[in-house]
């Protein structure tokens, strides 16, 4: 073994060279991006430019067109427990109650016999988590009696049971309003502490991936040689800027207001989202100590 | 001031539960009075009039069909035929779904078995069932199997198709996530597809049965010894509308109550399936 190839195995999330095109249209181009265990990465970007096929790379749902992506060492395969992720929606099945849908990665993951046999301890354990969540009162309820924000509770408590390596999130409060949006960072903070968990989480909302995440990965169009400047987008997507965040995390809202909070959104905002701004692959903001590029030729 | 909101005409009407009750019957009693007026006025010029027999008449008839025994089969006509009937319809229609799930399933989420079937059963589904009776005659016989495989033949396209529509309007977020949280292949079918489509399917079923009942009677209109589309055939010869309508009238009852007995099924069962539904 080279010694590239431990350094490698060292991150939890390995992602190389990798891009992504559906028929003529190239969506990620050559993403570089490595992951270690307890970081919450945040992934922003303009509208349209990747970061959900990113989300469906790294959970496996689709296939990379080009490019190594490995997991603790080893490379990515169909969607499967490692990876536990939470949409903006559809991540409840409506048949369910909320007990059973937080019960059905327990039952699923076993056969019938043991699942039959855990079935007391499985409910405990099911049950502390929507008390975490706050929602032990709405046990037997189904997905559609509860409100926007209680279902998302319901699907981050329904993806911890199974305490996965790594959880996505794409847009999960996306549909939220701004206080019970504010509510569930919160609660995302506490459980990430208390689970010391590794988070990939996707939003459109700047200010919500400065706060949560103890990293910001800025993903957007760039251009490599003057000519491509002219022509303009079409090249897919990179990751242009990679910031860390304070790593400590204060669970407080207040910083919200602060002066740097809002400079380092507006820098953020003028790398990653100003159309009229496309930065060179060479000058890209990559702050983070992990962050690395490799220039394979583009065509 | 609230505008008072009109009982009955408009946009905003909220008529009282009595009064809806009352506008319920009221088309009923309607086509009741209508047809007795009509009989009546047929009477009078010719009191041997077949066309419209008078209600004393039709409950003559009731009497005969449906509470004595028949002189000739020594069984009661109506409970006969019923029997003879339903057997058909119920082995045919259960036939039907079994076969509809389990292809719109396979077809639904294996993309092996949608390009295998998908254009076949289409294809199928397009053949009049009628047109192709004489076939089955031929083929299965004049007896029960014949009149099986017409409702069978004519109502699983339909529900394949339904049932393939419904699993592929499942998002595919939604078996990812099962997929993350453990499922097996066999996890995802049985554990989120399938009881995410039975309600679809006893629904699919219920609107399948009116189609179901034109098979039925159909068949046995053409070759039959027994059975309600027999019956009506038969007396046709006589010019017996009294018994006609009473088997019209209780083929429509029964049909009714099926249809009604599935829907409170659904509602009952899965209340997460249509939690907007009021009827
Ligand atoms: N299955 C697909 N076939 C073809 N094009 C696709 C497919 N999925 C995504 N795309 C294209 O890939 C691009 C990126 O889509 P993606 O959903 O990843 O964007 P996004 O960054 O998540 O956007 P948003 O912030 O609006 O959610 C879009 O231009 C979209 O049209
Ligand atoms: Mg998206």
């Amino acid at each position: 073994m080279t010694d590239s190839e431990k350094g490698k195995n060292n991150y939890l999330l390995y992602l190389e060279d990798v891009s992504k095109s559906y028929g003529s249209k190239t969506v990620l181009n050559d993403i570089d991006l490595a992951v270690r265990q307890g970081e919450f990465c945040t992934v922003v970007g303009p509208s349209g430019c990747g970061k959900s096929t990113l989300l469906r790379l790294i959970l496996g749902q689709e296939q990379p067109t080009g490019g190594q992506m490995l997991m603790q060492g080893k490379p990515i395969g169909f969607p499967g427990p490692d990876r536990g992720i939470v949409y903006q929606r559809y991540s409840l099945f409506p048949h369910l109650s909320i007990l059973d849908n937080i019960l059905l990665g327990k039952q699923l993951s076993r056969s019938i016999l043991r699942s039959i046999r855990n079935r007391k301890n499985d409910r405990e354990e099911a049950l502390r988590y929507l008390e975490s969540i706050q929602l032990a009162e709405h046990a037997h309820k189904y997905p559609h009696q509860l409100s926007g924000g209680m279902r998302q509770r319901v699907a981050i408590a329904q993806a911890l049971i199974m305490k996965p390596t790594i959880l996505m999130m794409d847009e999960p409060f996306g549909a939220l309003d701004p206080g019970t949006r504010e509510m569930m960072q919160i609660l995302i903070l506490e459980l990430w502490e208390e689970y010391n968990m590794t988070i990939f989480f996707v939003t459109h909302d700047l200010e919500e991936a400065v706060f949560v995440g103890t990293r910001i990965l800025v993903l957007s169009q760039f251009y490599t040689h003057e000519e491509d400047y002219v022509s303009g987008t079409g090249k897919g997507a990179r990751i242009v800027a990679d910031h860390p965040l304070h790593g400590e995390k204060a669970l407080s809202t207040k910083v919200k207001t602060t002066a740097e909070f809002g400079q380092l959104i507006q820098e953020i905002r003028s790398q990653g989202f100003d159309p009229e701004y496309l930065q060179n692959a060479r000058e890209f903001n990559l702050k983070h100590p992990d962050s690395f590029i490799t220039f394979t030729e583009i065509p | 001031m609230p505008k008072k909101r009109s009982i009955f005409l408009g946009l905003h009407a909220d008529p009282s539960p009595g009064l809806r009750l009352l506008l319920a019957i009221l088309p009923f009693v309607l086509l009741l009075s209508v047809y007795v007026v009509a009989s009546e006025i047929r009477h009078k010029a010719n009191p041997h009039d077949k066309l419209l027999p008078t209600i004393s008449k039709i409950s003559k008839a009731f009497q005969k069909t449906a509470l004595e025994k028949n002189k000739r089969s020594g069984t009661i006509l109506l409970w006969s035929d019923t029997k003879a009937s339903l057997k058909r319809l119920f082995i045919g229609i259960s036939a039907a779904s079994v076969v509809g799930l389990v292809l719109g399933l396979n077809m639904g989420l294996l993309p092996g078995a949608r390009n295998l079937g998908l254009s076949f059963v289409t294809f199928i589904s397009n053949i009049p069932p009628l047109a192709i009776l004489p076939i089955l005659f031929i083929t299965f016989g004049v007896d029960q199997l014949g009149k099986i495989m017409l409702i069978f033949l004519g109502t699983f396209p339909l529900i394949t198709r339904d049932i393939y529509l419904a699993v592929r309007k499942i998002p595919r977020e939604n078996i990812v996530k099962a997929l993350t949280l453990g499922a097996s292949q066999a996890g995802v079918i049985y554990r989120v597809v399938y009881p995410q489509v039975i309600p679809r399917l006893v629904d699919t079923v219920r609107l399948s049965l009116g189609a179901a009942w034109l098979f039925l009677i159909a068949s046995e209109a053409i070759a039959s010894q027994d059975g309600l589309g027999y019956r009506i055939f038969l007396v046709r010869r006589y010019l017996s509308m009294d018994v006609i309508i009473i088997y019209v009238a209780w083929i429509t009852g029964l049909a009714f109550c099926f249809d009604l007995a599935l829907r409170k099924c659904v509602a009952f069962r899965y209340p997460w399936y249509n939690p907007k539904a009021d009827n």
